[in-house]
């Protein structure tokens, strides 16, 4: 694992930490990847902005606890291990992201020296065509 | 006949006299209370203090259940003294009254600790309903407040002030609050529930002088310290009140000695209640004084035999939200106790049980008392918890609530205060008609103590009963363990301004997507849009003011009131359109445009270039009203139904409902903009207008249902939205007009609507007058975000390269 002391040059700065409101999420977009960070209050989590469902984008979700419920189909994703906590049958997760917060500013860990963004290893999810009653048109 | 005079028209004395009625009635009874009211539940007075009951809801016995028993009811007579020999009683109002049997039922009163200064103005105690009305007419908002005493009685006093809006303070002379109840860690969790709640709690403080000139300014300490206070409330703990047992020279302890069989050392004389000693023991909660009355029921007509035991007693704090009960003996100094302790933190959980020899002999739980039932069961029975040993904290996994009441022996007891076991309620359903909650306390007392069976009781009667009607039981989530109704009132009552508050207090602190919006719904509607708004709490669409699309954009439905628009709005439209390279211009059912396939980011360029409201198509609120082409073109038109539909719009626009509201005006009963099948409708008659509610064409069909004709546009108008805010505050969170119609009846909407008294319907009208204040347009957020980015996508400060 990689040093977690936020002044080496393995972390990378994101944004001020108010700019995401507590308890929601906002989207970023880094090296190619749209990662979505969330405010626990307590601590910053950041996953992959994309639910293994459809695709929903999980910076809009409701946070309850620590997952967030994607809003296109209610899917509910661990933001600590990417895991959906609410398909058992089948366990999809997404990416997750490590994030500290230094002097103010969320920061991401990405791998060095390349550059690129260091990944927790994800795992390949199928889809299920399942609607929730959702309120849909005018 | 033979003279019963009963001294006490208490719980415990009436209760006495009910249970010696059930065996063959002998005597002619007398009761004297000191007090004015007929029997009342004192157990609740926290909850009139709090608002939560009035005096009417906690009577117990009414001055018919007197008559219909020829008893006579002496109100208001406080007896002074006892003349064993003689055998009569002298009141202060100088009557002298003969008996051949006596019972004292004197209870108990408020311990006064030596404080100086302790009879200035503002100084009360929290005894009966005359203290707690006293007390009511002084709790004005703003006022500080300061409990001594941070016992059952003295917390929930201070709950109560602080639901009328007094700044209180608990100040208690121990380290631990409750402390004959709790541990020190419980009475720590319980301390910081009670600060959560927002009520200031100091420990080890010994109150000295109560400050002021003739009226209570402040409230000083042993430690040099003081408050500022401008009423002061003493919960220091009880006292029997055994004077009158003194100067009749029965033999007194602490209380009145009875034994067994509840005689004093005088054979006529008999008594019952916290006034008694039993054993040494003299009881202050309501369990034991109900077991007492039975027995002396027994002793007093006749059949002498069954004993009294002492009863293993359970104190429950009555706060809604702090749950705290306590029984038995819990300490863990004697050989030979194993302890099992539970505990969490972050929920204020806290749960310890004693065990001896196998046998449970004491239980500590806050913050969640759904198992006290089951741990005062085995503390009746002291069943051997081997066994059970690796659950004891836990049910087991098949025994839901459910279950649990069907596997119920019958012999158990479901009402620990009154005694009523599970076979008394059965058979009182069977053969006594019982069919409601109501009923059945009436008929068998059961859940009329201190309510914790409640819930118990309900399981019966819906097991039992096949058309009983669960009383608003429904559940919003698993986050919050209470039902919409319930939580309203509680929101009301308790004065919450935030979703947050409300998990934090009576949830799991956490939430989800169902309960979030649902409060942030309720918090909107109950404090008329003055609440604290969490957008966090909110969908997506509530945050962004726009529809979220299958694939992350969003949609755009600008307010187009009655369907009426003009050759400028849509050529705004247009270079909208083109502009901003919007993927879908389409025509929706609702007699407006929508622009579909929206980047969050593009939305307050779009809003600002638009000029027009918000539709809120994305939300639950006030969609539209579709309207007809009314009298100025139809050749058909009786009533102006565009200009009465636009104005319908206007008042509305911009407020939200508990699931989407579509309304429509029509001209006439052709019916073109179809408002029979609408959530309310306007449909216009040779001079009249029929308004029409509960309609729906969507996943379900189903025709309006007529509220009310009435002759002008006005009229009409003002019937529309007084259903439009009854429904507002009534129904349940995403639940149609149409299902709400359903569930309530129309008869009731009528008549709690258009048909309720003057001051309903201008209380309705006052609220919505008051939300609409506070409702604007949800789209001025795009020149003036609530927050830096809540439509800007977040730029990293550094790059990474690929």
């Amino acid at each position: 694992m990689t040093s977690s002391n936020p002044q080496e040059k393995n972390w990378v700065r994101i944004t001020r930490a108010e700019n995401i409101p507590l308890r929601e999420g906002r989207s970023v977009e880094i090296a190619g990847h749209d990662i979505a960070i969330f405010n626990l209050g307590d601590r910053f989590l950041a996953v992959e902005n994309k639910c293994p469902h459809r695709g929903g984008p999980l910076a809009d979700g409701i946070v309850s606890g620590r997952t967030v419920v994607c809003p296109l189909h209610a899917w509910k994703i661990d933001l600590e291990s990417g895991q959906v906590t609410n398909r058992p049958e089948e366990n999809p997760c997404v990416k997750t992201f490590t994030t500290t917060v230094y002097e103010g500013v969320v920061m991401l860990e990405v791998s060095v020296p390349e550059g690129q963004i260091a990944l927790e290893p994800s795992c390949m999810a199928r889809t299920t065509p399942r609607l929730p009653a959702m309120s849909a048109g005018d | 006949m033979s003279r019963l005079v009963v001294v006490g028209n208490g719980m415990a004395g009436v209760a006495c006299v009910e249970q010696i009625l059930k065996h063959a009635p002998k005597f002619a009874i007398t009761v004297f209370g000191d007090e004015t009211h007929v029997n009342y539940n004192r157990i609740l007075l926290s909850s009139v203090l709090a608002g939560e009951k009035s005096a009417d809801d906690i009577v117990l016995n009414s001055l018919e259940w007197y008559e219909q028993n020829s008893i006579q009811l002496r109100l208001g007579v406080r007896i002074t003294s006892v003349d064993p020999a003689r055998k009569t009683v002298t009141g202060d109002d100088g009557s002298a009254t003969s008996f051949d049997k006596l019972l004292l039922a004197t209870g108990s009163n408020p311990l006064i600790p030596p404080i100086e200064g302790i009879n200035k103005n503002g100084v009360f105690v929290f005894r009966n309903l005359d203290d707690t009305r006293a007390l009511l007419s002084r709790a004005a908002r703003g006022a500080k407040a300061v409990v001594i005493g941070g016992g059952l009685l003295g917390l929930e006093a201070a709950r109560g002030l602080q639901v009328q809006g007094c700044e209180v303070t608990v100040v208690h002379l121990m380290d631990t609050l409750m402390e004959r109840q709790l541990d020190p860690t419980g009475g720590s969790y319980l301390k910081s529930k009670m600060e959560c709640l927002g009520v200031r709690v100091l420990l080890n403080r010994a109150t000295t002088a109560i400050l002021g000139n003739g009226k209570v300014e402040g409230v000083a300490f042993k430690d040099g310290t003081a408050i500022e206070a401008d009423i002061v409330v003493i919960a220091a703990g009880i006292r029997p009140n055994v004077d009158l047992a003194r100067h009749a020279r029965l033999q007194v302890n602490r209380g009145i000695v009875v034994n067994d069989f509840m005689e004093t050392s005088h054979p006529d004389i008999f008594a019952v209640g916290e006034c008694v000693e039993h054993n040494g023991t003299c009881y202050g909660l309501v369990a034991p004084l109900l077991e007492q009355g039975k027995i002396l029921a027994a002793t007093i007509t006749g059949n002498k035999g069954p004993r009294y035991e002492g009863t293993v007693t359970a104190a429950k704090l009555k706060i809604m939200g702090v749950d705290v009960f306590s029984a038995g003996d819990f300490s863990e100094k004697s050989p030979g106790t194993d302890v099992v302790r539970y505990e969490d933190a972050a929920l204020g959980i806290y749960k310890k049980l004693a065990l001896r020899d196998g046998k449970l002999t004491g239980a500590i739980l806050v913050g969640d008392t759904s198992d006290s039932h089951r741990y005062m069961d085995w503390l009746r029975t002291q069943e051997d918890l081997t066994p059970h040993r690796r659950q004891l904290l836990f049910p087991g996994p098949s025994e839901d609530a459910g279950s649990d009441i069907a596997e119920m022996p019958d012999t158990k007891v479901v009402c620990g205060c009154v005694g009523v076991t599970k076979g008394a309620i059965i058979e009182a359903i069977h053969t006594k008609g019982v069919n409601t909650l109501a009923q059945l306390k009436e008929s068998t007392r059961a859940s009329t103590g201190c309510g914790s069976c409640t819930e118990h009781c309900q399981q019966l009667l819906k097991a039992v009963v096949p058309e009983f009607q669960e009383e608003s039981l429904r559940v919003l989530c698993k986050c919050l363990p209470y039902g919409e109704e319930k939580l309203r009132d509680t929101v009301r009552g308790q004065r919450i301004f935030s979703v947050q508050e409300v998990l934090d207090i009576y949830g799991n602190g956490l939430g989800c997507e169902i309960c979030k919006p649902a409060l942030s719904y309720m918090m909107d509607v109950v404090w008329c849009g003055d609440h604290d708004e969490d957008r966090s709490a909110r969908f997506i669409n509530d945050r962004v003011h726009a529809n979220i699309q299958k694939d992350g954009t969003f949609s755009v439905v600008p307010r187009m009131r009655g369907g009426v628009t003009s050759a400028k709005e849509l050529r705004r439209i247009a270079d909208v359109a083109e502009k901003y390279n919007v993927p879908m211009v389409k025509v929706t059912g609702s007699q407006r445009i929508d622009l579909l396939g929206v980047k969050k980011s593009d939305l307050p360029g779009i809003w600002a270039e638009l000029g027009m409201p918000s539709g809120q198509a994305y939300t639950k609120g006030v969609r539209m009203v579709k309207t007809c082409v009314g009298t100025d073109f139809c050749r058909f038109g009786v009533q102006d139904s565009t200009k009465a539909g636009i104005e319908l719009e206007r008042r509305l626009e911009h407020l939200f409902t508990p699931a989407k509201v579509k309304m429509g005006a029509v001209g006439c009963p052709r019916n073109c903009a179809e408002a029979t099948v609408k959530d309310i409708g306007l449909i216009g008659q040779e001079g009249a207008w029929q308004v029409v509610v509960g309609g729906a064409a969507g996943k379900k069909v189903r025709k309006a249902d007529l509220l009310i004709t009435v002759e002008s546009t006005e009229e009409a108008l003002q019937a529309a939205t007084l259903f439009f805010q009854y429904y507002r505050e009534n129904a349940n969170f995403l639940e149609r007009t149409y299902d709400f119609i359903e569930r309530v009846g129309i008869e009731k909407v009528r008549r709690e609507t258009v048909y309720a008294p003057l001051a309903v319907q201008q209380g309705l009208r006052e609220r919505l007058r008051r939300s609409k204040r506070l409702a604007r347009d949800a789209w001025l957020e795009g020149d003036e975000p609530r927050h830096p980015t809540q439509f800007v996508q977040i730029q990293p400060i550094e790059k990474v390269c690929q």
